[in-house]
């Protein structure tokens, strides 16, 4: 299976590389853009061929490592890897 | 007494810390490899500064995995004295040894000048000494303390912020305030006391010689702490 996670801080923590972007996209006449989060996005390619096995591995590999629960939320999607092994 | 200084690959401060440990106090000093899982009787052991593991993912996230965090951890836990400087409150934190995390400087900046932080709880093991404001240099990049309100709030009632960046007159002002810390907080300590994390380097200015003494006042109220 692929996963793929996403991690971002929390909304009620300063994002300063996000007003950073902000800044600079304005600065660009990039006009509307109310809000920028800048996160984390990993792909892990997993042994696993079970989709719910691999979903709870990667739940737990989040809490433990890839994302801090006190600063960051995260969301991921699990894939099946198949169409990768054919191309 | 005897202090174990734990060196991680990417640490860069370790050895001033065990210069002044073992140079200007004269006490023994264990270099503590962060594969060790041993902590070889040390009376105090120091997280020092640095960039663990290259800061790779978020800084301290991997170091708090190494061999040795789990002997740490059982140390602190029973009441042993940790000190946690700038990477080492970063790891103390990523480790739940400290509540709280360490994000980016509000500037994006690495931030490397004296400041100075007015201490604000004197009874624990680190800070019974005389002196209210200390000129102490930092050295990060990520430096903004950040905790919930909630965690805030119990940190407040139980005086466990120890050091608040303030101005020269001990102001406790935005201005003052080097890289966005909620609440100017510099330096916290555990819910026993017996764990100190703090972003600034007592290290650096323990001698006159680089600038300054008024880092002595933490290593020698550890000493004295432990010669009881």
């Amino acid at each position: 299976m692929i996963a793929k996670i996403y991690v971002k801080l929390k909304q009620d923590v300063s994002d300063p590389q996000g007003i950073a972007v902000k800044g600079a996209l304005e600065s660009l006449s990039f006009k509307g853009v109310r809000n920028v989060h800048v996160g984390k996005y990993f792909v892990l390619e997993m042994d696993e061929m079970d989709r719910e096995a691999a979903g709870d591995q990667v739940s737990s590999m989040c809490e433990k490592l890839l994302a801090n629960p006190v600063i960051e939320d995260y969301t991921f999607t699990i894939e099946s890897n198949n169409a990768g092994e054919k191309s | 007494m005897k202090f174990g200084v734990v060196i991680y690959p990417g640490s860069n401060c370790d050895q001033d810390c065990v210069h002044v440990l073992r140079n200007v106090f004269k006490q023994d000093v264990r270099e503590l490899w962060h594969k060790e899982r041993d902590l070889d009787g040390c009376d105090c052991i120091v997280l020092p500064g640095g960039f663990s593991y290259g800061d790779y993912l978020r800084t301290g996230a991997i170091a708090r995995f190494s061999p040795i965090m789990e002997a740490v951890t059982n140390y602190a836990k029973k009441g042993g004295l940790v000190l946690g400087i700038c990477n080492g409150f970063q790891i103390l934190c990523e480790a739940g040894l400290l509540p709280g995390a360490l994000i980016r400087n509000r500037s994006l900046r690495f931030i490397c000048k004296p400041v100075h932080v007015k201490v604000e709880n004197r009874e624990t093991a680190f800070t019974r000494f005389e002196k209210e404001i200390l000129n102490i240099p930092i050295a990060h990049g990520e430096g903004n303390y950040f905790i919930h309100e909630d965690g805030l709030k119990r940190l407040r009632e139980k005086d466990r912020i120890v050091f608040r960046y303030c101005g020269p007159d001990g102001d406790i002002t935005d201005q003052a305030n080097p890289n966005g810390a909620l609440f100017n907080i510099a330096g916290i300590v555990n819910e026993d006391g017996n764990v100190l994390g703090m972003m600034p380097h007592p290290e650096r200015c323990s001698e006159q010689e680089i600038g300054g003494t008024d880092g002595r006042n933490i290593f020698e109220s550890i000493l004295n702490t432990l010669n009881g």
